[in-house]
């Protein structure tokens, strides 16, 4: 997993609550068998014009000019702001890497759906909770000032908005630690597989048929 | 000390190791794969050099890619066919418990087919990569969706790693009216709570309502608690889990299965146990539900009207309304039974078993689907039920009344496959999810019960189940 430490990023707002990841990568990309190259996918219902298939080339694709993606000011965006429950919906990590792949690092927003949420930190992503006042601000200043950067800063769990306004993030002592060393989880986990076999034992007594 | 609810002796029985911040390693009971979610995990695998850590816990079949006819000529998308072959390939490498590929006898949907071979289990804790595993609380298991880095995970260590939820108590007392069911309840209670209602929850569903249902009707529920924005949703095992659940296939046996039972007994919240929320619904205050926008709390009785924007003082929802009117293309106000349909689908890990089926079969027998509706599918959850069905002749109903009866699978609720809607094309379906495009691009989606799709099939339009 990349780590992440600190960003100094364009953001980029994408004004609507309950965002599903039926949204940001179409069922259609689902097929593929691989981890990567779903950036150009990214949310394309609403990107382009037609109708998008996996292996499209899609630098000649009709673009939707009124998404905000496509306004060339967010260009380059590392940060996403978004509204309440963003990512509901299907399980499928697609969407992190669908985001990821396009090049954000961050997401600023009111809420998530909790498997999203999960997701976004298995892929090296911060999903960041604000207050919807502090999102509002966010997006009204973001759509008032182009070349509008946020500095991210995960070590000191904070946020500097371009005023030198700063506001800070929970995040779990696991998930900043793992974030922080770009740590692979199942290494980790598998230090504990004596622990984890000794429960599978006393498990297999308590519920034999389990094991069946 | 106050006792504890269903949800915290489930998460307690499985807690491996528990760091200082509340993050635990949960031990994994049952792993569901389908080819979609788990390509990715197993490649992952391969490339660290590492094995599954219990095969015999894996419950295998792809459902999303493959066709509901013509299996004679297998699967035509060669994307499709890729993803599909991968699984088999991934699965002769790794070995599972149970392993229906393409057009096995018992193939079908991923959440049907648990159940239905007795390898969902109470007090188990069951994953998918899949959002909809969320079904399998239905038996008081401790069941949820996952990522595919999590897929990977559990197929590792057998375990995952996971924070506490909260404890929601929906419970819906009274008794039902006639023609409404499980999926009425479960929309009601999401139009209730909204689809963030149950974010960093899990739900137990309790309350006279929820006790008089069948397992297949407690499937739908804990199905859709994901819609309602909780990963895991439970139902506490009884005597009537116990009746489904004795003689399938993997369910226990001899004297296991004795201990079992007794064991299920207890998984129960104790009578003084805490939750943090409560919600109360009155049975008899549900009518059938149908949703009118682009998200599952956009839902109302069939006697309801479209919502008029104009009237919602809170501008993000003002501004979903708007845009959930545009895309469907319906008027503020419209009533909603004069909502005209152009295609009909029965099916989904939602609403495809067999109680499903014959509560569809009971408003189809003997009528005809209206001409103005240009397909009308029932597609069975799986082999198994799509064979009880035949031998109960509620094909035959279905196919004499003008729809198409088809192979199992996930089909139009997600149109990965063949069957989906064109732009504009607006469908009275009994899956989960009426979000954009999700049954195809610019398809517009109306959740309800079978009962109530098979209603709107025959009439051309919604109108009230109770009143046909």
């Amino acid at each position: 997993m990349k780590a992440f430490t600190q960003l100094n990023g364009l953001a980029c707002p994408i004004d609507r609550a309950n965002i599903d990841t039926d949204a940001i990568i179409p069922k259609q990309f689902l097929k593929s068998i691989k981890r990567s190259g779903f950036g150009p996918y990214l949310f394309d219902e609403w990107r382009y014009k037609d109708h998008g298939e996996p292996g499209m080339d899609c630098t000649n694709r009709p673009l939707n000019s009124d998404f905000v993606l496509n306004h060339p000011r967010y260009k380059g965006a590392q940060i996403m702001l978004a509204r309440e429950n963003f990512g509901c919906g299907s399980s499928r990590e697609h969407a992190p890497w669908a985001i990821e792949d396009y090049g954000f690092r961050v997401i600023i927003a009111a809420s998530y759906a909790d498997i999203f949420f999960n997701n976004c930190y298995k892929n090296g992503m911060l999903p960041i909770v604000a207050s919807h006042a502090m999102v509002d601000k966010l997006f009204k200043e973001c759509e008032a000032t182009e070349g509008y950067a946020l500095n991210v800063d995960l070590p000191s769990q904070t946020v500097t908005l371009p005023s030198g306004e700063v506001f800070s993030f929970e995040i779990n002592a696991t998930s900043k630690h793992n974030l922080l060393n770009g740590l692979d989880e199942i290494g980790l986990t598998l230090l504990h597989a004596e622990k984890i076999k000794s429960f599978e034992q006393k498990h297999k007594q308590n519920q034999p048929w389990l094991f069946a | 000390m106050a006792g504890k609810t269903l949800y915290d002796k489930l998460w307690d029985s499985h807690v491996v190791h528990e760091d200082a911040d509340g993050t635990c390693l949960i031990y994994i009971d049952r792993h569901l794969v389908h080819e979609v979610t788990s390509p990715q995990a197993f490649e992952g695998l391969r490339l660290a050099g590492r094995k599954p850590w219990r095969p015999d816990t894996l419950v295998v079949n792809p459902d999303h890619n493959t066709p509901t006819k013509d299996w004679e000529k297998g699967i035509e998308d060669p994307i499709s066919r890729l993803q599909v072959e991968t699984l088999d390939s991934n699965i002769k490498e790794t070995g599972a418990l149970v392993y229906f590929p393409f057009k096995h006898a018992n193939q079908g949907i991923i959440h049907v087919i648990g159940p239905e071979n007795g390898t969902t289990l109470p007090g188990m804790t069951v994953v998918c990569g899949d959002s909809h595993t969320s079904t399998h609380g239905a038996f008081g298991a401790l069941a949820h969706g996952i990522g595919t880095s999590e897929v990977e995970h559990v197929m590792a260590t057998q375990t995952l790693i996971a924070k506490k939820s909260k404890r929601l108590l929906v419970r819906v007392d009274g008794e039902l009216g006639v023609g409404v069911t499980a999926k009425d309840v479960a929309l009601a209670v999401i139009g209730k709570i909204g689809t963030a209602g149950g974010n960093g929850f899990a739900i137990e569903f309790g309350g006279e309502v929820i006790r008089a249902l069948s397992m297949e009707g407690r499937m739908t529920i804990c199905n859709m608690a994901i819609e309602a924005g909780a990963r895991a949703g439970i139902i506490a095992p009884d005597a009537k889990t116990a009746e489904y659940l004795k003689g399938r296939q993997y369910a226990p046996k001899a004297a296991d299965w004795d201990k079992a039972v007794a064991y299920w007994s207890t998984l129960a919240t104790d009578p003084d146990a805490v939750f943090d929320s409560i919600v109360e619904l009155k049975g008899a205050e549900i009518a059938p539900q149908v949703t009118w926008g682009t998200s599952p709390e956009q839902v109302l009785p069939i006697n309801g009207r479209v919502p008029d924007p104009a009237q919602e003082k809170d501008s993000t929802k003002r501004t979903s309304i708007e845009n959930a009117l545009k895309y469907m293309g319906l008027k503020a106000n419209t009533p909603i039974e004069e909502i005209k349909l152009d295609k009909i689908f029965i099916g989904s890990c939602t609403n495809s078993r067999i109680e499903d089926l014959r509560a569809a079969a009971v408003v189809a027998k003997g009528k005809k689907v209206a001409s103005s509706i240009q397909l009308a599918m029932v597609v069975p959850g799986s082999g198994q039920v799509k064979r009880m069905a035949e031998a109960e002749g509620l094909d035959k109903i279905f196919t004499e009344a003008g729809f198409e009866w088809r192979e199992p699978g996930c089909s139009m609720c997600l149109a990965m496959n063949a069957d989906r809607l064109s732009p504009g094309e607006r469908c009275a379906s009994t899956s989960n999810r009426n979000f954009e495009g999700r049954q195809g691009q610019g398809g517009r989606t109306h959740l309800v019960s079978p009962a109530m799709a098979v209603a709107a099939a025959i009439a051309g339009h919604f109108v009230d189940v109770r009143s046909v």
